[in-house]
């Protein structure tokens, strides 16, 4: 088994932004799939009642944990976005050397001013009830 | 007896033994993904998350606790998919991988679990 030749691997080509994009979705699905835990925590807790979802909130609004917040909804509109760059490309569309950096940059630009926006709706936007 | 040949039973179904299944559950999940998590993120941040009752009401609604359990059916398995692909590429040594892949796929089984008790429990609350 460990006399089979391998295929080309990072070290050989040269280093394009497009490779960070490709490892950041990666990494930023690993990080979605821990805060998937924190969200099945925080379903548990609202479950459980208003007293033990009240010890959620208040766990949540420490400084560690709106760092790590603000960190997985980083991730998830960046995932989110670079997720429909590829279906685009599992379609068929967009494969070109020249449209997959631009889409890359527009993945970019696009979770910037999501991030913004989300910021935007958690501390100023008006709330509904219910 | 078959009257397959061995080199047609055995084209397509890779290395892995299961074809293109996992590859394509991941694309329909994340497909699913797309109108599930858009509608609980906004449906979040419309709402003040840190009092109990206004989640209560949204999610007890039985439009809201349907859209929730597919969203949590749906998040957990593309999770797994995805860890899966993650612990093959990258971890080495087969006792390693293995205890990871277990590990990975039972934590998963868990958080999905408590997710949809969880959306059940606050619908029927």
């Amino acid at each position: 088994m460990n006399q089979r030749p391998l295929s080309p691997h990072l070290g050989v080509y040269k280093f394009m932004y497009t490779m960070t994009l490709s490892i950041l979705h990666r990494i930023t699905g690993v990080a979605l799939s821990v805060g998937l835990l924190v969200f099945a925590w925080w379903l548990m807790a609202l479950a459980h009642g208003p007293h033990a979802y009240a010890n959620a909130v208040e766990v949540l609004r420490t400084g560690f944990f709106k760092l790590l917040l603000g960190g997985w909804a980083l991730a998830f509109i960046y995932h989110f976005c670079n997720g429909l760059r590829h279906l685009f490309w599992d379609a068929g569309a967009g494969l070109e050397r020249k449209q997959a950096r631009r889409s890359g940059a527009l993945v970019v630009i696009a979770t910037l001013l999501l991030f913004a926006l989300l910021l935007w709706a958690v501390y100023c936007a008006p709330k509904v009830s219910g | 007896m078959s009257l397959r040949t061995p080199l047609g039973k055995v084209l397509g179904h890779g290395p892995a033994g299961e074809g293109v299944g996992h590859w394509w559950q991941q694309r329909v999940t994340a497909i699913a993904l797309v109108p599930l998590s858009l509608w609980f993120v906004i449906g979040l941040l419309r709402r003040n998350a840190s009092k109990p009752e206004d989640m209560q009401v949204w999610l007890s609604d039985p439009w809201s606790a349907l859209l929730a359990l597919s969203l949590v059916v749906t998040l957990a398995w593309h999770s797994k998919l995805g860890m899966q692909v993650f612990i093959e590429d990258y971890v080495h040594g087969k006792g390693a991988k293995t205890t990871l892949l277990l590990l990975s796929t039972f934590t998963h089984a868990a958080a999905a679990v408590a997710a949809i008790f969880a959306v059940l429990r606050i619908a029927f609350t």
